[in-house]
């Protein structure tokens, strides 16, 4: 079957570059391996939760950012510390690098570093869920599959 | 079909606050054949074991696996309450962490940990769990034969400490 190959090829390139990227590293990897019958949706689930919180975390992240009495760095780097462990458990590397730089400025209660790590880890969770969503797309066109029309 | 005894899956009671990293200790320990039970704070787990009641646990946990950073009770928060109990101090307790801080570590294992994992977990790490079941088991079947009252000399405690191995 030609167009299977095809696709098979596809999703084991498109894995391999976000892979090469820094997008993902050998923890998703893991993830993948430990998917197997009993669990056929690990991988998806366990990315949209780590997604889920994300999305959570960075809205504590901007709110703790936005007070104008006095920003509570600690409660900043709560969130922070939490986001990093969450993508270093999903392989998420780029979002986990940005989490890496984003304590420092907490601790040195720099504002404005802060900002702009809180937009970059913003920049680099949007697209990875678009490149995780397009891995998945693929994944289940190579397994001959269909992808259901959301009406 | 009827299993025998020895053929009974480990229990294995996961505590972690963040729901993504319980899910994936609880996957990493199911694909190693343990049942788990999984909670998300120290409280729950010793709710779950019963500690609060003085009537018998009827369930049997043969491993903690706990997570340090909670809020609230901390991994060594539990950790200690379980090593300070009469009726569970000697389930072994593994605790881990994302954060590589020397001190925490050996703070948990000079206190009765059996193993600190750093996260992410691996497969790897789970392995590493059998050896102090196995161990555990063998001394369950032997204590059964003697009376559940028997208070545990001070020499047999001394004899474990000196087992761990500080990494």
């Amino acid at each position: 079957m030609d167009v299977v190959n095809q696709l098979q090829r596809q999703f084991i390139d498109y894995s391999a570059s976000l892979h090469r990227e820094g997008f993902l590293d050998d923890q998703f990897t893991q993830l993948q391996k430990l998917q197997d019958d009993n669990s056929p949706d690990f991988v998806v689930e366990v990315a949209s939760l780590f997604f889920e919180d994300c999305e959570k975390l960075i809205n504590n992240m901007a709110r703790a950012l936005e007070q104008q009495q006095g920003v509570d760095f600690r409660q900043v780097d709560a969130s922070v510390h939490q986001l990093k462990g969450s993508s270093s458990s999903i392989g998420a590397m780029r979002v986990k690098d940005v989490c890496v730089a984003f304590r420092s400025f907490c601790e040195a209660q720099n504002r404005e570093g802060c900002l702009r790590c809180l937009q970059q880890v913003t920049h680099e969770y949007s697209l990875l869920k678009n490149k995780l969503q397009t891995l998945f797309r693929q994944q289940i066109l190579a397994a001959g599959g269909s992808i259901p029309v959301v009406e | 079909m009827v299993m025998a005894a020895s053929e009974t899956k480990f229990h294995v009671l996961a505590v972690d606050d963040t729901l993504i990293d319980r899910k994936l200790i609880e996957k990493l320990l199911k694909t190693s054949s343990y049942q788990v039970t999984a909670v998300d704070s120290g409280t729950k787990a010793l709710e779950f074991l019963g500690l609060n009641n003085n009537d018998h646990h009827d369930v049997e946990v043969n491993l903690i696996i706990t997570d340090y950073c909670m809020p609230g009770m901390t991994g060594y928060d539990l950790l200690r309450k379980i090593k300070e109990s009469s009726s569970f101090k000697d389930i072994p307790v593994v605790t881990m962490s994302s954060d590589n801080i020397p001190s925490r570590i050996n703070r948990c294992l000079e206190d009765g940990a059996e193993e600190f994992f750093l996260k992410p977990v691996q497969l790897s790490d789970v392995n590493k769990l059998r050896p102090h079941l196995m161990k555990r088991r063998t001394q369950t079947n032997v204590n059964k034969r003697k009376s559940m009252d028997e208070i545990v000399s001070p020499d047999r405690a001394r004899a474990r400490y000196n087992e761990l191995e500080v990494k």
